[in-house]
């Protein structure tokens, strides 16, 4: 039943559409059904000996004495221990495996994206091709993908559901994540880490798109639009909400780590200080 | 003079909080006035406030923690209904106000509902099942409960004067700091937190010398009902845990006061730092709140079921095992962090591992119902639905602590509903359970039983309701503390889920006509001989309500569950034991010490938030003056004349002997 109504909803992380978030659904449902083999005669138990040990039953043995039993004992530590250590050893070895810096196996390096989440949208540098996107991240399709993230302020999460791991952005601070979508699509993306009055606006579109289209996109992409140099970066540190998005035409290819070292300052917080609870910017100025 | 206090601060033009602050100050000046009216209020000055009794505070804590749930509730039923409405829309909540919602509801479910109740069971239970005449540390014990009290004021006048946080439960920074939370929102959670803190220490403190100190004689360890065991386990927990989190809260407390920069994007500072910390507190604090529950359990299934507790050295290991092993996982709740693969598998496995003993505990209930004839009351519902609940919630646990299963589910609601599986399904059940299998001991009648069932039904079905949808939106990547939303699949699921959380509230009204049906049919509902429940332990011993001094002889422990061995002995004899010679009792005097440095600390810690720096040093100089009256008392006890403890005691004892008669003629 349950498997069902998911599949009619749209569940994201039980439809992945990449290397990662298929081998995490494997794990997540391995693990469920290992753990369902003792849970599930653990509740049955539970109803059996609670119906039958009823008082009024008078075919039930009572044992009034009956407070120890060695062999028992050694089953109730035992099955537990057992079933962890199988668990246990899945968790090991899908930990590396899965490890979020661990790179994608690929006969083709993967395209390089500085992640950088700002208060409160998201801004994806693609430092090979010289551009820059806000709220809107296309990829290649088939392709691994590197992301280098940081925050331009407060900590935040970085998380495509249907293409697996999340991973926090934090200022002064990069992280790495490599994800592959195996085919063309859209897929949505968010914040997973509450970080503010913004913070519900701050989801963003993924595009797979394929090679061709792809470089399509970026030569589309260097001809409109402003640059992205620590003057108009500074402009979109200050807070906003629901950013529509757009793209930069150049960006600066040392921009990110100019904030992750903080030679660029932090994002400002609210303009006022006063201390009611209208401080935050509702609308974007 | 009033620092950053102003008129500015009270929010005129927000219709929600001035209503709800309308609300809960009327109720209290109209409570505080039929008290005055009446006349009740030397009454409860005396009876009350000052008391050092354990069993009062006991109840005054679990008091708080009902009235606490309410206001947490409350939150809980508005985040509900806004995210059930907030599709394609901004809802009625805006994000700074919906923000404080749900940081007010985990800030207060945790402290001042779960921390509370569980801290008054220990209270009232513990020194009846050791059999002492109170706890070790008795004024000490009143000023714990006081400055909880304060933290949940100051919490409550967040609601009209200013605002509270807008972080989370847990005010990760930076946007904790000053940069990025500039009003006094984060300032009242922490001052808060940080004086009830302190109660918490005390009380843990205190609980933890009592068990380990005082017991009568021949109660030795192995001996001492489970509770006691749990209760130990949890106070070692919170005396090695909470200053902890003291010590966190005040490097914050430092960022936002005096520049400093532990946790600041700047100058060094490290919000990762802050995350270790507070979760190696946090991580703890979710035993301390569940192994006394789990004691409660221990307690319920084996006197409902007829039995003793089956297991009973497995279950002491496996609470101890428990209580160390706390302390080794709590980088589960940031495997998305990017630590590296070896420390995330590491911790997720000791997470794991921790499953084991809590597994064999309730392998061991089970077979404590095993061979029993177990009497369906209130309680032992309460604790079959949480066996079943909390299996559930365990295995949704385990399933978070792989580290890569995690990578998807971190934060989502998926983690909401678990951990609101084991923390309803787990601490409150117990706390159900506890309430309404120890209120005829504490005020001498049994609640109303139909009541209490229609009540369980309500919540158990509710929280099911309510918390399986989370399960499923956290698999279609919802994440937690959205204002609003625009994903058409969700919508359902939301609604459900408000539905379920309808279907909680009635549960909890049915409780509060339990409580007044049974007050007013208390008559009926009388416990005459003081174990109503056919029980094991000693508090089944005393009158209910016990007398101030607990028992009029310490009792001579022979075997584990001491009064059931107590009452075998005198079914064999056909009689009680011999009538003993009866002493005069010390007890403990009252004190307002508690209470007054209680109010300091409201004082100072109001001052603190809104800055006003002379009032800080006034409040400061009050609290340190009371001490220091206290310190220099003359006469710190009282004496309970041999003939008042007799008159109690012998009507105690004919009460017994009716009993035994009753069950001699049945048998």
């Amino acid at each position: 039943m349950a498997p069902i109504v998911l599949t009619a909803c749209q569940p994201a992380v039980l439809d992945p559409q990449g290397p990662v978030g298929l081998a995490q659904k494997m794990i997540l449902v391995d693990s469920l059904a290992i753990m369902l083999a003792i849970v599930v005669p653990t509740i049955t138990a539970t109803f059996a000996f609670a119906w039958w040990f009823r008082a009024s039953n008078a075919r039930a043995h009572y044992l009034p004495n009956w407070v120890f039993s060695g062999r028992i004992e050694l089953i109730v530590w035992s099955i537990p221990l057992l079933v962890i250590m199988l668990l246990g050893g899945v968790a090991w070895i899908a930990s590396h495996d899965l490890d979020p810096a661990k790179p994608l196996p690929s006969n083709t390096p993967p395209l390089e994206v500085q992640v950088v989440s700002l208060d409160w949208k998201w801004l994806f540098i693609y430092p090979s091709q010289g551009v820059a996107s806000v709220n809107r991240l296309v990829v290649p399709a088939g392709m691994p993908i590197h992301f280098s993230l940081t925050s331009a302020s407060v900590m935040n999460a970085f998380f495509i559901p249907q293409l697996g791991s999340m991973i926090y952005t934090m200022n002064g601070m990069t992280t790495q994540l490599n994800l592959q979508a195996d085919a063309p699509g859209s897929f949505p993306g968010l914040s997973s880490q509450y970080s503010g009055d913004g913070f519900s606006d701050m989801h963003f579109d993924v595009l797979a798109v394929s090679a061709e289209r792809f470089a399509g996109w970026i030569e589309a992409t260097r001809n409109t639009g402003p640059t992205l140099d620590p003057g108009s970066y500074a402009a979109l540190a200050r807070q906003s909400i629901n950013t529509r998005p757009f793209t930069f035409r150049a960006a600066d290819p040392g921009l990110f780590q100019l904030i992750v070292t903080q030679k660029l300052p932090p994002g400002p917080g609210p303009r006022t200080g006063r201390p009611d609870v209208s401080v935050s910017p509702r609308t974007e100025d | 003079m009033w620092g950053k206090l102003s008129w500015a601060a009270i929010p005129f033009d927000q219709p929600i909080p001035l209503i709800a602050s309308g609300v809960v100050g009327g109720v209290i000046t109209g409570v505080l006035a039929l008290i005055t009216l009446k006349g009740w209020l030397p009454y409860l000055w005396r009876e009350w406030i000052t008391s050092v009794d354990h069993k009062r505070i006991g109840i005054m804590y679990i008091l708080l923690a009902m009235v606490m749930l309410l206001r947490g509730f409350t939150d809980a039923i508005m985040m509900r209904s806004q995210q059930a409405l907030a599709f394609r829309s901004q809802g009625y909540l805006p994000p700074e106000h919906y923000d404080q919602i749900f940081s007010a509801h985990g800030t207060l479910m945790i402290f001042f509902v779960a921390m509370p109740f569980v801290i008054g069971l220990m209270n009232f239970v513990v020194p009846l099942q050791l059999g002492i005449r109170d706890v070790a540390f008795p004024t000490l014990n009143s000023v714990g409960f006081w400055l909880t009290a304060t933290g949940v004021l100051l919490v409550n006048i967040s609601l009209l004067v200013g605002e509270f946080a807008r972080t989370g439960w847990l005010p990760y920074p930076p946007l904790s700091e000053l940069t990025y939370s500039p009003g006094v929102g984060v300032d009242y959670y922490l001052w808060s937190l940080e004086i009830s803190g302190v109660g918490t220490l005390l009380a843990g403190i205190n609980l933890i010398t009592t068990v380990l100190k005082l017991h009568a004689p021949g109660m030795t360890y192995m001996r001492m009902p489970m509770f006691c065991w749990t209760t130990l386990a949890s106070n070692l927990l919170i005396v090695a845990a909470f200053p902890i989190l003291t010590a966190t809260l005040t490097m914050l407390v430092l960022d936002r006061y005096l520049g400093f920069h532990f946790f600041t994007n700047e100058a060094g500072g490290n919000m990762m730092m802050f995350v270790n910390l507070i979760w190696v507190w946090g991580h703890p604090e979710v035993y301390i709140l569940i192994l006394p529950a789990f004691g409660v359990f221990s307690e319920v299934v084996s006197t409902f079921s007829n039995k003793p507790l089956f297991g009973y050295r497995s279950m002491v290991a496996a609470t101890m095992v428990i209580c160390i092993l706390s302390f080794t996982v709590w980088l589960h709740h940031f495997f998305t962090m990017g630590a590296g693969a070896d420390v995330n598998a590491i911790f997720g496995i000791a997470s794991m591992i921790i499953a084991v003993p809590t597994g064999v505990k309730i392998f061991n209930w089970l077979f404590t119902m095993y061979g029993g004839r177990i009497v369906y009351s209130t309680p032992i519902l309460w604790s079959i639905g949480f066996m079943v609940t909390f299996v559930i919630g365990g295995m949704t646990g385990v399933l978070l602590a792989v580290p890569p299963a995690d990578f998807v589910l971190h934060n989502s609601l998926f983690l909401v509903a678990h951990f609101h599986n084991v923390i309803i399904g787990g601490v409150l059940f117990g706390a159900f359970a506890g309430y309404t299998y120890w209120f005829p001991k504490a005020f001498g009648f049994r609640l109303h039983e139909g009541l209490g069932k229609a009540s369980f039904w309500c919540w158990i079905t509710g929280f099911y309701v309510a918390f399986m949808p989370l399960y499923v939106l956290g698999l279609m990547g919802m994440t937690r503390r959205m204002q609003h939303y625009d994903v058409a699949a969700w919508h359902p699921w939301l609604l459900i889920a408000a539905g379920g959380a309808a279907i909680i509230f009635i549960g909890i009204i049915l409780q509060i006509a339990q409580l007044v049906v049974s007050i007013r049919r208390r008559e009926q509902l009388r416990d005459e001989t003081g174990d109503p429940w056919n029980g094991r332990s000693l508090e089944w011993a005393t009158p209910s309500p016990p007398p101030a001094f607990n028992f009029a002889v310490l009792p001579r422990i022979e075997s584990g569950d001491a009064y059931w061995g107590m009452k075998e002995r005198a079914l064999q004899q056909a009689r009680l034991s011999e009538e003993p010679a009866y002493a005069e009792i010390e007890m403990p005097r009252n004190s307002p010490t508690g209470f007054i440095c209680a109010f300091f600390a409201t004082i100072m810690g109001f001052a603190l938030i809104w800055h006003i720096w002379w009032m800080v040093g006034l409040a400061a100089v009050g609290a340190y003056a009371t001490f220091v009256v206290f310190a220099w008392r003359d006469v710190d006890e009282y004496i309970i004349p041999a003939e008042t403890v007799a008159r109690i005691d012998r009507a105690n004892r004919s009460a017994r002997s009716a009993a035994l008669a009753r069950r001699q003629a049945a048998s």
